[in-house]
């Protein structure tokens, strides 16, 4: 329903994704050598997931000669934040509905 | 939102309904019923039954939404899978309603929790998904009238 969110639950409703994004805001700026450590899965695979993180904006990178680092934008998830606020709002506005339909039930 | 355990893994409506539980169970299973308060439907209360709800179609959004019952246990728990944006990319969620019987009526619970495709084939109905996800906030939205 919303562009940017959905990008966001996507990036994040991988296991392995949603764990090095975890790690990133629990230790800070991490290289990919240590979050490959960390991953349990192969450098290219980490790669890969950060480019997801990165396209969600959930994570930001820079380069320091032959090693990039890698930090959680942890701001990133304001989108969905806003995404379920509006989830909320349509729930809400069903159960008045409800409420009005069970008054006409018998 | 500097702090990541702030963000919610699930959202939870819960409102207490002035009515007979039996009477919330048959507004939320009965087709023609669930029509008048959610949207149009072919929704059938049994295991496995894949439905849909469909409304106007919006900018961002086809209109439709695609379900499977995934819990049926009469007249106090129903869940279906919910999923927007078509089978391949979309994102799928499960919806759970619990009712329970209080003083004057009956309380509602909507839990409405995030998965990724891998997940939903361990389903198990407690511990899924975005609960996994940054611990945080039980309640996003709550309200108990």
């Amino acid at each position: 329903m919303h562009a940017v969110a959905d990008n966001i639950f996507r990036a994040l409703a991988d296991p392995t994704r949603r764990s090095i994004f975890e790690e990133l805001t629990r230790q800070g700026e991490q290289t990919v050598h240590a979050l490959t450590r960390y991953a349990g899965v192969s450098q290219p695979a980490v790669s890969k997931h950060l480019t997801v993180l990165k396209r969600a904006k959930l994570v930001r990178h820079r380069r320091e000669g032959r090693e990039t680092h890698y930090q959680a934008q942890p701001n990133a998830l304001a989108p969905m934040v806003n995404w379920l606020d509006q989830y909320g709002a349509f729930w809400r506005e069903r159960f008045d509905r409800l409420e009005s339909l069970l008054e006409r039930m018998e | 939102m500097s702090d990541p355990k702030e963000c919610p893994r699930s959202l939870v409506i819960e409102r207490i309904f002035p009515h007979a539980q039996e009477k919330l169970w048959r507004a939320l299973t009965e087709s023609t019923l669930l029509t008048q308060w959610m949207m149009s439907n072919d929704f059938e209360p049994a295991v496995g039954k894949k439905f849909q709800f469909r409304a106007e179609p919006q900018p961002n959004w086809n209109g439709v939404v695609d379900c499977e019952v995934v819990l049926v246990d009469p007249i106090e728990r129903l869940s279906y899978i919910w999923g927007t944006g078509g089978a391949e990319s979309g994102l799928q969620w499960v919806v759970a309603f619990t009712l329970t019987p209080t003083m004057g009526g009956t309380h509602v619970r909507m839990e409405q929790s995030g998965f990724g495709p891998d997940q939903i084939a361990a389903y198990n109905g407690a511990n899924y998904g975005w609960n996994k996800m940054l611990g945080g906030l039980e309640r996003v939205l709550g309200e108990v009238n």
